[in-house]
């Protein structure tokens, strides 16, 4: 795994201060989602917890001596909250399901993937599809089953794809 | 024992009776009274005892004459004592059962009981003081504070009616004092109309008194803090007096104003401003009025409120944009700055080197940095 690349602004003090001024404000909050979304998906990281984040390196600059303040964070996250990436775990907002690509765009990459090798109408367990042999150099290898879940209904919502339950668990047959 | 007379024992009119205790046996001093036992009897207006066997024996002691009292505890054979502390006796006191006596104070011993209550009883009519509001209708010696005057002190009797009395002066003295101050305000209410009606009378004939008086008079009722009549009526559009004040300022403030970069805050101009005028001050109110003249009569300069609250006094010729885009270039420069470091900087204040920090942050050139090493600015990279 490569080692991450922080974006200019890492390194700029003032963007871990939460800007008065509403248009400087609005660029700043873009830059920090993007970085937060390539940072988790470098991690392939699917779940944050609010208070374990502000001490990891996203959120905290050592070199710089600068870290954002835990409103600033919750200021980021309703962002990322409203434009889908996000969902909060519990109603205390100290957890959440961080989707650095949204389920339908997931689904899209695995039915590619599929129809790729003609594997349409056939069936495949969700755990061959997150971690099997032929997978492996897929983006979606490894994908946490919750979000596997929600790629396949979103596929099952457009007609492509329908979640069955197998003996040991679920399964999906695309179409 | 001397202060007490003989007395029939009859109560007086207005006089009452409080409370009655037998079995008390009299002490001059810490000597026993060449007295039987008897009973006391607490009115509203005196102490009075009588024998229990010989009824025609009886005495009295008007309750004035008590300086203070206090208990003193029963002991082995002994029973609990009032001990009463007594003003000397007036010269003109009725004869009674002592000429003279060596002590100025008597004991009241309690053989059966009750000294408790007559203790609270005491010191109720001692606080009430009744005696004084209902005068009892036979004359009473009485001897008051006054008319004790400077007696000698005895002791620790001695040293409490010293601080009673310097109490009571210190009391007197205060609302004496007071008194004055009504006296001033109300005078002072007097003076406000004097000046008031003469200021109107100057409007009614403007043409008699010269304006230089007419100005003068006014500057001497605002600097007494009474408001303009004049300016009252024309509220907004100013008064002679502020007007020629903005014009004295505009000519007094060209210099410096240049010497700080164009921009002073209102606050470094008043001081200025009375530093120079020695007499005659200006008052808070009346810089902010001729200040507020400054457009409408086309002088160089102009007061201006920023969104902090924080007024300024600038010439007009100073330009926003060249001072923003100079804040910008020196941030730039030095990668970044603390509202202090740029005040250093251009010789300004920190106040106004802030507000033009902020005012650069409001137009996006700049943007800020919030830590705990302190805010800083750096240009708006973003």
């Amino acid at each position: 795994m490569q080692s991450f690349e922080w974006p200019w602004q890492y390194n700029f003090p003032p963007f871990f201060t939460l800007q008065p001024n509403v248009d400087t404000r609005q660029k700043q909050l873009a830059a920090w989602c993007s970085l937060a979304l390539s940072y988790c998906r470098h991690r392939k990281l699917y779940t944050l917890d609010v208070l374990e984040a502000q001490e990891s390196a996203l959120f905290n600059n050592k070199k710089i001596s600068r870290k954002l303040s835990v409103e600033a964070i919750q200021v980021i996250f309703e962002e990322l909250r409203k434009k889908g990436n996000l969902e909060w775990m519990d109603k205390n907002k100290t957890r959440c399901l961080i989707m650095w690509r949204r389920p339908e765009e997931w689904g899209k990459l695995i039915y590619q993937w599929v129809s790729k090798n003609g594997m349409v109408n056939s069936v495949f367990t969700l755990y061959e599809l997150s971690s099997g042999e032929d997978t492996e150099s897929e983006e979606f290898h490894g994908l946490e089953e919750w979000m596997l879940l929600r790629a396949l209904q979103a596929l099952q919502s457009e007609g492509k794809a329908e979640v069955i339950s197998l003996d040991d668990g679920k399964g999906v047959k695309f179409f | 024992m001397d202060r007490f007379v003989w007395s029939n024992g009859l109560l007086e009119i207005n006089e009452t009776l409080v409370i009655q205790q037998r079995g008390v046996r009299l002490y001059d001093g810490d000597d026993k009274a060449k007295l039987d036992v008897g009973v006391v009897l607490l009115s509203t207006h005196r102490l009075v005892w009588r024998d229990q066997k010989n009824h025609e024996c009886c005495i009295s002691i008007p309750l004035s004459q008590i300086i203070f009292f206090e208990e003193q505890a029963a002991g082995v054979g002994k029973s609990a004592k009032i001990v009463i502390h007594l003003h000397p006796a007036p010269t003109n006191k009725e004869p009674g059962p002592y000429q003279h006596s060596k002590f100025s104070y008597i004991k009241l011993s309690f053989k059966e009981h009750g000294q408790i209550e007559f203790y609270r009883r005491l010191t109720e009519e001692m606080t009430q003081k009744r005696w004084e509001n209902t005068p009892a209708s036979q004359p009473i010696p009485t001897a008051t504070a006054s008319q004790a005057g400077r007696t000698r002190a005895v002791g620790i009797v001695g040293i409490e009616r010293k601080l009673e009395e310097k109490r009571k002066e210190t009391d007197k003295n205060i609302s004496e004092a007071f008194e004055d101050l009504n006296k001033l305000m109300v005078k002072a209410k007097e003076m406000v109309e004097l000046s008031r009606s003469i200021a109107s009378k100057i409007k009614e004939k403007q043409g008699d008194i010269t304006e230089d008086e007419t100005i003068r008079f006014k500057s001497y009722l605002l600097s007494m803090g009474i408001a303009d009549p004049v300016t009252r009526e024309t509220h907004g559009s100013g008064t002679h007096y502020h007007m020629q004040l903005a014009k004295q300022l505009s000519d007094m403030l060209q210099a410096p104003l240049e010497e700080r970069g164009g921009m002073m805050a209102l606050t470094e101009v008043y001081c200025l401003v009375n530093r120079a005028r020695g007499m005659e001050l200006l008052s808070p109110e009346d810089l902010v009025n001729a200040c507020k003249m400054f457009e409408s009569l086309k002088l160089p300069l102009r007061l201006r409120v920023f969104d902090s609250g924080v007024m300024v006094v600038q010439l007009q010729s100073h330009s926003e944009e060249e001072m923003i885009v100079s804040a910008l270039d020196n941030v730039s420069d030095k990668g970044s700055l603390t509202a202090e470091e740029f005040a250093k900087l251009l010789g300004l204040s920190v106040l106004l080197s802030k507000e033009r920090l902020l005012l650069a942050e409001k137009m996006g050139h700049l943007c800020r940095d919030d830590s705990v090493e302190g805010l800083r600015f750096y240009p708006n990279l973003f």
